[in-house]
C-alpha cells in the first residue's frame, strides 16, 4: 500500500485506523499493519444491512437511512436479500409466527454476520411482553451483538448502536468470529 | 395471447421478508407464465395480540398500545380509541383540545401519506422520491416532538383532552412547515407524479369499480379513488371537522394512479385544515377533569374515524370496570387487503407491487 508523498506532518496514521506504522521510503511510504486490522477496518466500514422491517421500529430504521440521518455516510447500504447482507437489524416485535422466518433469514446470511436488536420488543418483548403471541426478545432465537433500547429508538440511538457494533468489529480478530470463537469459512 | 401451449402454474412466495410488502406480509402468488392467476395474502406475522392485551390494561394504560397499531398514524389510533372512551363515558372535550387534536390528526395524515408517497416510489424502483418525502416528514416529526416529545409513538390524547399544551414557537414553526410543504408538493409532481415511467406503471393498472370497491368494503383513499365520496369526516362527523373549509377529493378512474393521486390531494386538504385550525384556535382548558382511576359505565360502543388508511373503527364492551371487557378494531388496512386478490388477478407479477403499494397497508394494523 502506498500513500501520497507530499504530507510532511504525519497525521494520517492517527486518523486512519489500519495504518499502524508508516515507514518512509524514497518516493512514498510503506504501511505495516496486521491482517486482523485490515479485515476489521474493511468489515466495519461497509456494513450492508438487510432491509428487514418487522414493526414500528422499521419506520425509524427507514428514517435513519433517509435524508436527515443518512446511514450511507457509514458505508451502509440496504440490501433486500440476506445473501448480500452483513448486518441484520431486527427492527420490531418478533412474533411466534415470524420467529422461524427470522432464524432462517439469519442462517441465510453469510459469515461474518452481525445482529442489532433494535427497540424494546426485539430486546425483551417491550410493551407486548405479556402477550401470548410475542417472543420475549430476539436473543431467544438468534445471537445478538448490540441491543438498542427505546420504543422506538430514535435514529440517533440506532446510529449509536451501529457505532458500538463497529467498535466491536474493529476489535475482533479478522479470521476468528468473536461470538463463538470458531474460524470463519473461506 | 392465444394459449396453444399449456404451461404449468407456478406458485411463488412474496415475503414475509420482501422490501415492498411494507412489513411482514406474505403473498402466495400463483402465476401462469408472468400473469397472476391467484394471490392469497397470508397475514399474522405481526400478530401481537393487541386486542387481548387491552383486557389486561386499564382504560388509560391502553393508549400507548394504540400508537403501535397503525404506527404510521399513531395520533389517529389514539384519536379513535380515546374518542370511543369519550362517547361511552360521555366525557366532554374542551374547545382548545379539539383544535389541538385536529391539528395533530391532520399533520399525522400528512406524515402518513408522505411515507406512502416515498415507499410507493421505492416499490416502483425510484429511490429519490423516498428521500424527498422523508425529508419533509422529518419536519412534521419535529412538530410532534415539540408537542409530546416523541417522534413516532406519541401517547398524546387523553380521555377528555390532550396531555399537554402546544409549546411556544409551535404556531410559527407549523406555519413555516405548511408553506414549505406546499412548495415541495410541486417539486414532487415534477420529479415523480408527472414522470412517464411512473404513469406507465400505474395508469389503468389494478382497476376496481366503485360498486366493487363498496362491495369489498374498501375505505379511505382507496375507495375515493374509485369515485365514491365516502369520508367518515363528512359521512359521520366527529370532532369539529364541520367548522373547516375542505373537500373530499375523489377520482372516477379507480386505478393505482388514482389511488396515489387521492393521497397527494389529501395532503393538500389536510394542510388547509391545519392552517385554518391554527388561525381559529382559542385559549382555554386542555383537558376536562377525569377521575384518576377512570371507570366507564356498563355498555358497548362503536366509534369510527377517518384514519390515513380509511374507516378506522373501535368497538368496546365495558362491564363497568376500569378495564375494557372486550375491544375490537375495525382495521381499514386489513379490510382493504381483502380486495387485493381481485385487484391483481390478470396483471403481471411486477404489477403486484404497484397495486399493493397503492392500497397502502400497514401490517401493524392488519395483524393487530
Amino acid at each position: 500500500m502506498e500513500v501520497g508523498r507530499s504530507s510532511d506532518n504525519n497525521t494520517s496514521d492517527t486518523i486512519d485506523r489500519p495504518l499502524d506504522y508508516i515507514e518512509r521510503i524514497p518516493g512514498g511510504a510503506v504501511i505495516t499493519t496486521t491482517v486482523d486490522k485490515v479485515f476489521g477496518w474493511a468489515r466495519e466500514s461497509s456494513l450492508w444491512y438487510m432491509l428487514f422491517g418487522l414493526a414500528c421500529c422499521a419506520i425509524e430504521m427507514m428514517a435513519a437511512g433517509a435524508a436527515r440521518f443518512d446511514l450511507d455516510r457509514f458505508g451502509m447500504i440496504f440490501r433486500a436479500t440476506p445473501r448480500q447482507s452483513d448486518l441484520m437489524i431486527v427492527a420490531g416485535t418478533v412474533t411466534k409466527k415470524m420467529a422461524p422466518r427470522v432464524k432462517r433469514l439469519y442462517e441465510q446470511m453469510s459469515e461474518p454476520r452481525y445482529v442489532i436488536a433494535m427497540g424494546s420488543c426485539a430486546n425483551a418483548g417491550g410493551p407486548f411482553a405479556d402477550s401470548y403471541a410475542v417472543i420475549k426478545g430476539v436473543d431467544k432465537i438468534i445471537p445478538v451483538d448490540v441491543y438498542v433500547p427505546g420504543c422506538p429508538p430514535r435514529p440517533e440511538a440506532l446510529i449509536n448502536g451501529i457505532l458500538e457494533l463497529r467498535k466491536k468489529i474493529r476489535l475482533e480478530s479478522g479470521l476468528v468470529k468473536a461470538e463463538n470463537g470458531e474460524p470463519v469459512d473461506g | 395471447m392465444s394459449s396453444a401451449i399449456k404451461t404449468d402454474l407456478v406458485e411463488i412466495n412474496m415475503g414475509p421478508q420482501h422490501p415492498s410488502t411494507h412489513g411482514v406480509l406474505r403473498l402466495d402468488v400463483t402465476l401462469d407464465g408472468e400473469v397472476v392467476v391467484n394471490c392469497r395474502p397470508d397475514v399474522g406475522y405481526l400478530h401481537r395480540g393487541i386486542e387481548k392485551l387491552a383486557e389486561m390494561r386499564s382504560w388509560v394504560q391502553f393508549i400507548p398500545i394504540t400508537d403501535r397499531l397503525d404506527y404510521l398514524a399513531s395520533m389517529l389510533g389514539n384519536a379513535a380509541y380515546v374518542g370511543a372512551i369519550e362517547k361511552l363515558g360521555q366525557i366532554d372535550v374542551p374547545e382548545r383540545a379539539e383544535y389541538i387534536r385536529i391539528i395533530m390528526m391532520e399533520l399525522q395524515r400528512v406524515a402518513s401519506h408522505l411515507v406512502f408517497f416515498g415507499t410507493m416510489a421505492l416499490d416502483l424502483g425510484a429511490t429519490t422520491p423516498f428521500l424527498y418525502a422523508f425529508r419533509e416528514r422529518e419536519d412534521v416529526l419535529d412538530l410532534f416532538e415539540m408537542v409530546c416529545g416523541a417522534r413516532l409513538t406519541y401517547n398524546y390524547f387523553r380521555p377528555g383532552g390532550v396531555s399537554r399544551d402546544l409549546p411556544g414557537g409551535f404556531y410559527k414553526k407549523c406555519k413555516a412547515y405548511i408553506k414549505k410543504q406546499r412548495e415541495k408538493l410541486t417539486e414532487y409532481d415534477d420529479l415523480f407524479t408527472n414522470n412517464q415511467i411512473f404513469i406507465a406503471r400505474t395508469r389503468d393498472v389494478g382497476i376496481i369499480s366503485g360498486e366493487d370497491a363498496v362491495n369489498y368494503s374498501l375505505s379511505g383513499p382507496s375507495l375515493r379513488g374509485s369515485g365514491i365520496a365516502y369520508d367518515v369526516r363528512t359521512a359521520d362527523p366527529y370532532s369539529i371537522y364541520d367548522r373547516f373549509d375542505w373537500q373530499v377529493v375523489t377520482s372516477a378512474k379507480g386505478d393505482s394512479l388514482a389511488r396515489f393521486q387521492m393521497r397527494v390531494e389529501e395532503i393538500k386538504q389536510s394542510l388547509n385544515i391545519v392552517e385554518q385550525a391554527l388561525e381559529g384556535i382559542p385559549e382555554g382548558e386542555l383537558k376536562c377533569r377525569t377521575p384518576q382511576r377512570l371507570k366507564l359505565p356498563e355498555g358497548e360502543i362503536y366509534y369510527h374515524i377517518e384514519s390515513a388508511r380509511g374507516d378506522l373503527g373501535v368497538y368496546i364492551v365495558s362491564d363497568g370496570g376500569d378495564k375494557p371487557y372486550r375491544l375490537k378494531w375495525r382495521a381499514p388496512s386489513f379490510i382493504n387487503l381483502g380486495a387485493l386478490n381481485s385487484l391483481v388477478k390478470g396483471w403481471k407479477v411486477a404489477d403486484v407491487v404497484a397495486i399493493l403499494g397503492s392500497i397502502d397497508v400497514v401490517l401493524g394494523e392488519v395483524d393487530r
